[in-house]
């Protein structure tokens, strides 16, 4: 096999640029995911429209009775103790293992979370600006007129789902529902979750009211800035899964040095 | 010999990193930086935005059915308690600091001084929201009346709760204390204020993040500078939790 193994080709994929901004994009996101869980500790409630407290209909509650910790999704409760609500002794929503702090402190876990914010914002835009001005959205991430058609996406569900990755030649460029998943989460995830943790701000309600009207009240924007964040921790268990499927080495490889050996293909 | 199982491993390991980030996470050094942060968010939120636009206002449809009280909900102080039980008949509203005319006004001047009623969403530093009527003085108002001094810089409102025994207080800067809506409120929707809502006057400064609306107040003091009252960082909750003094997010 020595020799099949050389046959392989080794491509420059990752550009230092777009290296550096998925490490440090990555910090952030997990140090806001964590940093949020705590921030949503203080009150695990979530309501639609303009107000929302105790006395008023949640749409979703991680609480516990005792050492039995449920999660409700409107009027249907679910157990989780053990995972939400009630796990490692703790009575909090979120357990001491995925907030920063660990221990309850809101305060703190406010720091952590509007600190890499910045960072996350900053980063980004450079990133966006630079994916730009390189073309590297064009080249890499866009769909090309063939990827974006039906047919083919569905052939691209169907590889997926049978774990049917693309081999040799065809490994070079990001697949169209890889592509799909990165412009999600850089065009709208990211926006989205920023936009509406901007709108949470009394200060920027004041000065930028539309925003309130946009997203349909603070609850409602604290509720989609929830969404958002469930949807940014799907997306990271999905990734980290396809890094892991499609080769742990070769992919961190190319996130970290740039160069990646394209799978070899099977023998006809 | 021991047997360590996967399970063990993976506990032992999360709790070795737990360690390590609550080390991280305690760090005075990493916290000084981390605030910048949020020292970053009151500048660019000062830069970029109008810091004379009022808060949304609502309409009565808009009304919380029930308005969650925050903070404290009865003092204990017996200065405050005494007045609670004579329907704070004989209490006045000290102004002073570095004033001209210091005030001592009864509830009743309050209650019959020019007002402003506001709808507005209260915002707990929590998540939580609720929106209340408000009636009460502009504090520009009574500012005006004692005759600030052109060198004060900050307003304190000492209020009558305290948490174990260190007093409630909070502090603004005076583009906030003459902001229109910033009004020191005896009425709430409609009604006097009551003992949960911070009998017989609260501030109401919106825009700014629920542990500023000071609740209880018996003093306002206006000052050059913050430090050398109390912890010196501007507030209860800043002296002694790390929150940050500008509430804007």
């Amino acid at each position: 096999m020595p020799a099949r193994e050389s046959e392989r080709t080794l491509i420059y994929r990752t550009r230092l640029p777009v290296r550096l901004w998925h490490w440090v994009n990555a910090l952030c996101i997990f140090i806001m995911l964590m940093s949020g869980a705590m921030i949503f500790n203080a009150h695990p409630r979530l309501y639609w429209g303009k107000f929302g407290a105790n006395p008023d209909h949640p749409w979703l509650v991680i609480g516990n009775r005792g050492t039995q910790g449920f999660l409700m999704l409107g009027d249907h409760e679910v157990p989780t103790t053990g995972v939400l609500g009630y796990a490692q002794g703790t009575d909090v929503a979120f357990p001491p293992l995925v907030t920063i702090p660990s221990s309850y402190n809101l305060a703190a876990a406010r720091e952590w979370h509007f600190f890499f914010a910045w960072v996350l914002v900053l980063s980004g835009l450079m990133f966006v600006t630079y994916a730009v001005l390189s073309r590297h959205l064009w080249r890499d991430l866009a769909l090309t007129r063939e990827e974006s058609s039906l047919r083919h996406l569905w052939n691209d569900v169907k590889n997926h789902a049978r774990l049917r990755f693309p081999k040799g030649e065809a490994a070079r460029a990001y697949n169209p529902l890889q592509k799909i998943a990165y412009l999600t989460v850089i065009f709208a995830l990211i926006p989205l979750v920023v936009l509406t943790g901007l709108t949470m701000s009394p200060a920027i309600n004041a000065a930028w009211p539309y925003l309130l009207d946009l997203f349909g009240g603070r609850q409602s924007a604290r509720s989609i800035h929830f969404l958002c964040a469930a949807a940014l921790a799907a997306f990271i268990a999905v990734h980290l899964l396809m890094v892991v499927l499609a080769g742990t080495f070769s992919e961190l490889r190319s996130m970290v040095t740039g160069w990646y050996k394209l799978p070899a293909e099977k023998r006809p | 010999m021991t047997i360590i199982t996967r399970r063990h491993a993976l506990i032992g390991g999360a709790g070795l990193m737990l360690a390590g980030c609550d080390r991280i996470t305690a760090s005075p050094t990493v916290r000084r930086v981390l605030t910048l942060g949020e020292k970053a968010t009151m500048s660019a939120q000062h830069l970029v935005t109008d810091r004379h636009a009022l808060a949304p206002e609502f309409t009565r449809a808009d009304l919380s059915p029930v308005f969650r009280e925050n903070g404290s909900r009865r003092p204990a102080a017996p200065d405050w308690t005494g007045h609670a039980a004579a329907g704070f008949a004989d209490w006045r509203l000290m102004v002073g600091g570095m004033v001209a005319h210091p005030l001592a006004v009864s509830l009743a001047q309050l209650r019959t001084a020019p007002a402003r009623t506001q709808i507005t969403r209260h915002d707990c530093v929590e998540g939580w929201s609720a929106i209340g009527e408000w009636t009460g003085v502009p504090l520009g108002l009574l500012l005006k009346r004692a005759g600030l001094s052109s060198n004060a810089r900050y307003i304190v409102f000492h209020c009558a709760d305290d948490y174990a025994g260190q007093p409630y207080y909070e502090s603004i800067d005076l583009v906030d204390a003459f902001h229109p809506q910033t009004i020191l409120a005896h009425t709430m929707n409609g009604q006097p204020l009551s003992v949960g809502h911070g009998a017989p006057l609260r501030l109401r400064v919106e825009r700014q993040l629920g542990y500023k609306q000071a609740k209880y107040v018996m003093r306002i003091e206006a000052v050059a500078t913050l430090a050398g009252i109390h912890g010196g960082k501007g507030g209860y909750w800043e002296d002694h939790s790390g929150y940050q003094w500008y509430a804007g997010i």
